[in-house]
């Protein structure tokens, strides 16, 4: 734990097949960093002893809810965090093996980092593609290969270096900018957070060091401004009494107050007359900052609408080609009608067309589908009731995206990425 | 390209005020659940900045059991003055008096699960349809899986299999009439961030969190201020104790620390080397393991 203030934020998902060690993994990584309290520790001791280990199983440090330890299963994502004094981590733990391509699509669309594991027995697995897939259709900036149960095949070099080959062979087909790769036992600690002695052939960093020091900051994009307006902000008291203020959340680009800007849908343009937060001045804004924003002229703003830059605009578009991930048990036809968020925009949406499917473990298109289910991972054409103001997702993350909601039941049952 | 990037702080208070700004924008009737405690009145703090100049949107609930600190009362009274924001009582006394709930007996009698009914009954009196609270991710395994925007059915229960996926920051409030929501602005803070952010932003806190002289008494290892709702058992005596509170609940189950810290810099110290949980000095959660997600589905906090 650390009482520095002005650390980043890292936010990571970790994936691997079942009994992969990534329980084992978050436990340690918790455990080494003195995440854990006392009391905590003492419960997952006492369920050791009940269950007749004579070792403490970390993995029962992130353990789910009830329901789910009774059945002996984990469903879903659960958030962990932890600090050391140079990073605060939110892990978004996606454990599950029957909805597993949905909830590693959940906590992947907000990280920007994945491990994925591998365990060093076996190799590559279908699993490894799929994971690898999904982090690279997520545009998870950064990606972490770990060889586990190093201690399990003698901390052996030959073994690592077959695994990393043969990881670099598949991977040049992906969209990945950023992989590493680290031979650890999650169950032994080497190199998670402690260098290991047992490797000496490997000349890389720990797995901690690596979260610590990977570059985040240009994660985000700094390039095309994008402020989707959540709401109008007018307080109607006489010291306050013409102020009209858009708040909202930057999404991309640097906005700095005497910037001319323009706003869509209505496509008037004028100019950044302040920034703040809680009537404190802000001379530059950018992803992912919460602000006030004031223009010099009487615009008629709502939310839903966009504030952008005059020679940097994002598509305004009713039609949406969409990569879509299925999250319910209904399954998706074309033709049916969705309620869709993007932004802060909310409004009617048709599904006209199925392209087609992804086998999530070959990446191979099937053709000719009627409907996808849930986990299924499919290319769909999108007809809005309302210009979307739209950015590939590949540009950027937070205007490359929607959720679709079904009206009936008003579930999130689609997750998209606009191509 | 310089480097522009926020420090871990100024970012979970950015995604605290986007999530806070699309209740409002969500929302028709939207109420923040002050506890009295130091998460809640971060949340009150994050509210006034998100809508500033303007005054927080929306009154604040406190569920009042009857059995409060009297510095939680005052303290609470005179933020709701300063910030210029409704405050809405539910009184756990009046829940007991009206029949709804009966008070539990015994020397270890608690209001905190009656809280439940009066809570549902304030919401369902003025209609809220979505309830901010301060309660976060890290502080309880059961929450840990928490969203954001958590759906509650029409008897304000939780399920914790039929919740939506959340992605990005796209926040699905979308309801049917009777449904509501509870929102956790701060999910993803820990203490840890809680107490530096108390610190950067300077915010006044109730007395109880910083050291104090006061008369306690030690119960299953629990050290608990005497007071009027305390029935002693025989073998139990008072002493006069250095403490301070880690959390604001009710007189009778909330658990002091030993502790001679009375500076803000000095609790960030103690809860730097501190090697228990938060919710380990509540007599409440110690009654089994699984004990806050019981009550959790029954539409508790
Ligand atoms: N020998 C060895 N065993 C490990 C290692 N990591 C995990 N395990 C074991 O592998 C099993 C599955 O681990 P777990 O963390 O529960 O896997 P998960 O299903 O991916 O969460 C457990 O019995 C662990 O003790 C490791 O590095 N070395």
């Amino acid at each position: 734990m650390s009482i520095q203030e002005n650390n980043q934020l890292l936010r990571f998902t970790t994936a691997g097949s079942v009994d992969d060690g990534k329980s084992t993994l978050i436990g340690r990584l918790l455990y080494d960093s003195k995440s854990i309290f006392e009391d905590q520790i003492e419960q997952v001791k006492a369920s050791s002893e009940k269950k007749g280990f004579d070792y403490v199983d970390l993995s029962l440090l992130t353990d789910g809810l009830k329901s789910e330890r009774e059945q002996g299963i984990t469903i879903d994502v659960a958030y962990r965090y932890f600090a050391t004094p140079r990073r605060k981590f939110i892990i978004a733990d996606t454990p599950g093996h029957i909805q597993y391509t949905r909830n590693m699509v959940t906590g992947a669309s907000t990280a920007n980092l994945a491990i994925i594991l591998v365990d060093a027995r076996k190799g590559l697995l279908e699993q490894t593609y799929r994971h690898s897939f999904i982090a690279s259709l997520l545009k998870i900036p950064h990606l972490v290969v770990c060889v586990n149960k190093m201690d399990l095949v003698d901390y052996s070099e030959d073994v690592y270096n077959q695994i990393v080959a043969d990881y670099e062979a598949f991977s040049s087909k992906l969209d990945i900018k950023d992989v590493q790769f680290v031979p650890i036992s999650a169950l032994k600690g080497d190199n998670v957070v402690e260098r290991s002695k047992n490797m000496p052939w490997y000349e890389g960093s720990t797995l901690l060091y690596h979260l610590e020091h990977v570059h985040i900051a240009s994660d985000s994009n700094h390039i095309d401004c994008r402020f989707p307006v959540q709401m109008v902000i007018r307080p109607h008291t006489l010291e306050h009494q013409d102020f009209r203020g858009y708040a909202g959340r930057i999404d991309g680009g640097i906005f700095k107050p005497g910037d001319e800007v323009k706003v869509l849908p209505s496509g008037f343009t004028s100019r950044i007359k302040s920034i703040e937060l809680n009537g404190q001045a802000i001379d530059e804004a950018f992803s992912p900052m919460s602000v006030t924003m004031t223009l010099e002229d009487e615009i008629d703003i709502s939310r839903g609408d966009m504030i952008v830059r005059p020679n940097n605009q994002p598509e305004v578009t009713q039609d949406l080609e969409v990569m879509v991930c299925w999250m319910n048990q209904q399954a998706l036809q074309a033709r049916t009608k969705m309620i869709l968020k993007h932004t802060t925009k909310e409004c009617q949406a048709m599904i006209k067309e199925i392209q087609y499917k992804v086998d999530v473990n070959t990446l191979h298109r099937i053709e000719g589908v009627s409907q996808i289910g849930m986990n299924d991972i499919a290319r769909i054409s999108i007809r809005t009731a309302q210009p979307i103001f739209k950015d590939s997702y590949r540009r950027n993350r937070q205007t490359g995206s929607i959720i679709l909601i079904d009206p009936n039941t008003n579930e999130t049952v689609g997750a998209g990425m606009i191509i | 390209m310089g480097t522009y990037y926020l420090p871990h702080l100024k970012e979970l208070e950015a995604e605290a005020i986007f999530v806070i700004r699309e209740v409002v924008a969500q929302f028709e009737r939207p109420a923040l659940l002050f506890s009295g405690g130091k998460d809640s009145i971060v949340l009150s703090h994050l509210a006034k900045k998100a809508f500033y100049p303007a005054k927080i949107p929306f009154p604040l609930i406190h569920i009042d059991t009857g059995h409060n600190f009297p510095e939680t009362i005052q303290f609470r009274d005179s933020l709701v003055e300063k910030l210029g924001v409704q405050l809405i009582v539910g009184s756990v006394q009046e829940s007991i008096d009206k029949g709804r709930v009966r008070e539990e007996t015994g020397v270890n009698a608690s209001r905190n699960a009656l809280q439940t009914v009066t809570l549902l009954d304030t919401l369902e009196e003025y209609k809220i349809d979505a309830a901010m609270g301060g309660a976060r991710r890290d502080e309880e395994k059961a929450r840990a899986k928490e969203r954001f925007f958590s759906h509650r059915d029409e008897f304000g229960q939780w399920d914790p299999k039929n919740q939506r996926p959340e992605l990005w920051n796209l926040f699905n409030g979308r309801k049917h009439i009777g449904e509501h929501f509870r929102v956790f602005p701060i999910s993803n803070w820990t203490e840890m961030d809680v107490w530096q952010y108390i610190l950067q932003e300077q915010i006044e806190l109730p007395s109880l969190y910083f050291s104090h002289e006061r008369d306690c008494i030690v119960r299953d290892g629990v050290i608990l201020a005497h007071s009027e709702y305390i029935t002693l058992k025989p073998e139990e005596k008072v002493d006069r104790m250095t403490v301070r509170y880690r959390t604001c609940g009710d007189m009778p189950i909330t658990g002091a620390v030993l502790s001679s810290a009375n500076s803000l810099e000095m609790i960030i110290e103690e809860v730097a080397t501190t090697r228990t949980t938060e919710r380990g000095t509540r007599a409440d959660d110690k009654r089994g393991e699984t004990a806050m997600e019981d009550r959790k589905k029954q539409g508790y906090f």
